[in-house]
């Protein structure tokens, strides 16, 4: 499927039997991600489940008139939206903490750590609490978008300030960025502190809601909004693969194997930027899944990126779409915050595999 | 990116999504229904629209609340809940399969009410200011809706007329209190209302005056600006029904004796701590008259006798 690379001359055994369980494996984590898609669009507080779809779709192609139940609206513009974007959301915040994780070569990174999430957090929140009064125009224009708009153009504009601060002669040091990171999402989040405190009692309960994730207003413009950020990502994960693998060895060994490390590491920065940011435009902040996924799969089967990111991708679906259906149905007719429970769900069984593998050495 | 596209667009991605090709997709209209309306099964989103339904008579139809419905005191146990107003759920409002949604316009996030409006339920939003009028607004517009124009004509007059009531015990005030309205208070916060707020609203229906006229909404007060602003008298909302005089040791008057300068104002020293049930006080239902009769008896015990008007 993908060509070998110097990096992986250099390791001891080549396609071995590690290589076939691996793809194994990714055929498992691929049907367990299907088989959550196809329940999140069976499960649900209204009990309609896909047994309807056969007279939903006579009642959508005009063979059949509508029955004048929820049927095909539940399932085609509710669900469907939302497990599409579920999907989305989970795939690309667990790849892109994997990407971070192997160019900063730090397993505390996260996806958020190139600004990305605290930029989109802090133009998000200032858009509900001053876009009625100072941005009319733009929230007349672009209606229920406007909040995800916000959100990614703040998340892409927080990442672009911070290469552009740390770019010095056209050389991405990720050690500063890294630092720089850190420094621009506690200047963030004090900004959005200060947004907090100004606003009135309804946008202080609205950002609150908001910085919990959720998926409650998916939507099929939501879905086409975040299909091109789905597309680059998969085009470019490949290249990505081989690139990574290099930086795994440090970035003077990568250059000698023949990555290009700038250029490497600025495709790196903006696809991840795009794709996060993306995510957080149609969910808020959902935690948890961006850093923890990838140390899931390195836990099971190492840090090679060549599985590693699709297992990522096929694993942070999952965990998102399960946790969207549990948040759909925990307290329902009501809705919990998603990021809540990828949280709640999450951290103890991380905390267990982690302390389980500690006790093995 | 996020531009609304056009229906053939949602149509076509979920016809790729149905792996139906060469079949010609329109999309299905979702259209509320106009002719008469099926009143069996309500969803209620608002405490002031739920009490309406109830005093037309309408509540053994409403079959789920949100979470600021709380009167009639036992609905909260008795109805299923579709969870706080801003945050409702589209599928979860529709599993209960209403034939009718009212809903304050406070109700959110939008693209769920946009979800919901696109639903064959008819989803009809209520809403009115936060004046005796716009009270007898809200109850013509929900009478009208359930076709029972004739109640909702008795209890709006109802209504106005409690409202007359109390402008005319507010006419014996001879000195407005200063009065200071705090929507919550802890660990050494307090959010106060300001102007455009239903407290700004309720403490001028009450003889008040609202010593916030600086900010409009509810905005953190220091213990200075209160030192300086001097109330007679700090209501503080409750999430209970009743309204009593603060305990001096009670937790209240604790949390408020912790903000040096709020301590120190004239309400405190006179011991003017009010607590009052916030969802009376704010949401501008039909027992608002009540509300600001039950305020006025507390702030001027001696000109305005208590009165139960129902």
């Amino acid at each position: 499927m993908l060509k070998p690379t110097p990096a992986e001359d250099l390791r001891t055994h080549t396609r071995s039997a590690r290589d076939r369980t691996r793809s194994r494996g990714l055929i498992v984590l691929g049907m367990a991600f299907l088989l959550t898609a196809f329940l999140s669009l069976s499960v649900g507080p209204s009990g309609i489940t896909l047994l309807s779809l056969p007279q939903v779709i006579a009642e959508v192609t005009g063979y059949s008139a509508g029955t004048g139940g929820h049927e095909a609206l539940v399932l085609l513009d509710i669900r469907l939206p939302r497990t599409l974007l579920a999907m989305y959301v989970g795939a690309a915040l667990a790849v892109s903490g994997a990407i971070m994780q192997g160019m900063f070569r730090n397993p505390l990174a996260d996806p958020g750590l190139i600004g990305v999430s605290s930029g989109a957090a802090l133009f998000a929140v200032a858009m509900i609490a001053f876009g009625d009064a100072y941005l009319p125009a733009i929230k007349a224009a672009l209606g229920v978008h406007a909040l995800p708009v916000a959100a990614f153009v703040g998340g892409l504009g927080a990442t672009a300030l911070l290469v552009g601060l740390t770019n010095g002669r056209r050389v991405i040091s990720t050690g500063t960025l890294l630092l720089a990171g850190v420094a621009l999402a506690a200047l963030a989040s004090a900004l959005m502190g200060v947004v907090a405190y100004l606003s009135d009692d309804r946008a202080l309960r609205d950002l609150t809601l908001w910085t919990l994730g959720s998926l409650a207003g998916a939507s099929w413009s939501k879905v086409i909004g975040t299909l091109p950020f789905a597309l680059v990502l998969a085009l470019l994960l490949p290249r990505l693969i081989r690139d990574l693998n290099g930086l795994l060895l440090g970035e003077a060994e990568a250059y000698h194997l023949g990555v290009n490390v700038q250029r490497a590491k600025m495709l790196i920065v903006f696809v991840t930027a795009g794709a996060v940011g993306a995510a957080v435009a149609v969910a808020g902040i959902v935690g948890f899944i961006g850093i923890v996924t990838p140390h899931i799969i390195r836990l099971v089967a190492g840090p090679d990126h060549r599985f590693l990111l699709p297992a990522s991708a096929l694993l942070g679906g999952t965990l998102a779409v399960a946790a969207d259906m549990v948040a759909r149905v925990a307290v329902a007719p009501a809705e919990l915050p998603l990021g809540i429970i990828t949280a709640l769900i999450g951290a103890p069984f991380f905390l267990h595999l982690v302390l389980r593998r500690g006790a093995h050495g | 990116m996020f531009v609304r596209p056009r229906p053939t667009a949602c149509a076509l991605a979920r016809a790729a999504f149905l792996l139906l090709a060469s079949v010609s997709v329109s999309a299905p209209s979702h259209s509320a229904e106009m002719s008469a309306r099926d009143t069996s099964r309500i969803v209620s989103v608002g405490g002031d629209v739920t009490e309406i339904l109830y005093e037309l008579g309408l509540g053994d139809n409403v079959v789920a609340i949100d979470t600021t419905s709380v009167f009639p005191p036992q609905i909260p146990s008795e109805k299923k809940s579709v969870g706080y107003m801003r945050a409702l759920s589209s599928e979860g409002v529709l599993a209960v399969r209403p034939t009718l949604i009212l809903a304050t316009d406070k109700a959110g996030p939008p693209e769920v009410v946009a979800a919901l409006k696109a639903s064959s339920t008819p989803f009809i939003t209520i809403d009115g200011p936060d004046t005796p009028e716009g009270v007898a607004e809200k109850v013509k517009q929900v009478a009208a809706i359930v076709g029972k124009e004739e109640a909702g004509e008795t209890l709006a007059q109802r209504i106005r007329t409690e409202f007359e009531a109390a402008a005319d015990a507010r006419k014996t005030i001879a000195k407005p209190i200063k009065a200071l309205f705090l929507l919550s208070v802890q660990s050494g916060r307090a959010l106060a209302g300001g102007r455009n707020t239903a407290a700004d609203a309720m403490l001028a229906l009450a003889g008040a005056e609202n010593v916030v006229n600086s900010f409009d909404g509810y905005k953190p007060l220091s213990g200075e600006a209160a030192l300086a602003l001097a109330p007679d008298a700090i209501i503080v909302m409750k999430a209970a029904p009743g309204h009593r005089t603060a305990e001096a040791s009670g937790p209240i008057a604790t949390e408020i004796a912790a903000i040096t300068g709020l301590a120190n104002t004239p309400a405190v020293k006179d011991g003017r701590i009010i607590e009052f049930d916030g969802s009376l006080m704010l949401q501008f239902g039909p027992r608002a008259p009540q509300a600001a009769h039950d305020l006025m008896h507390i702030l001027y015990p001696d000109l305005v006798p208590t009165r139960r008007i129902n």
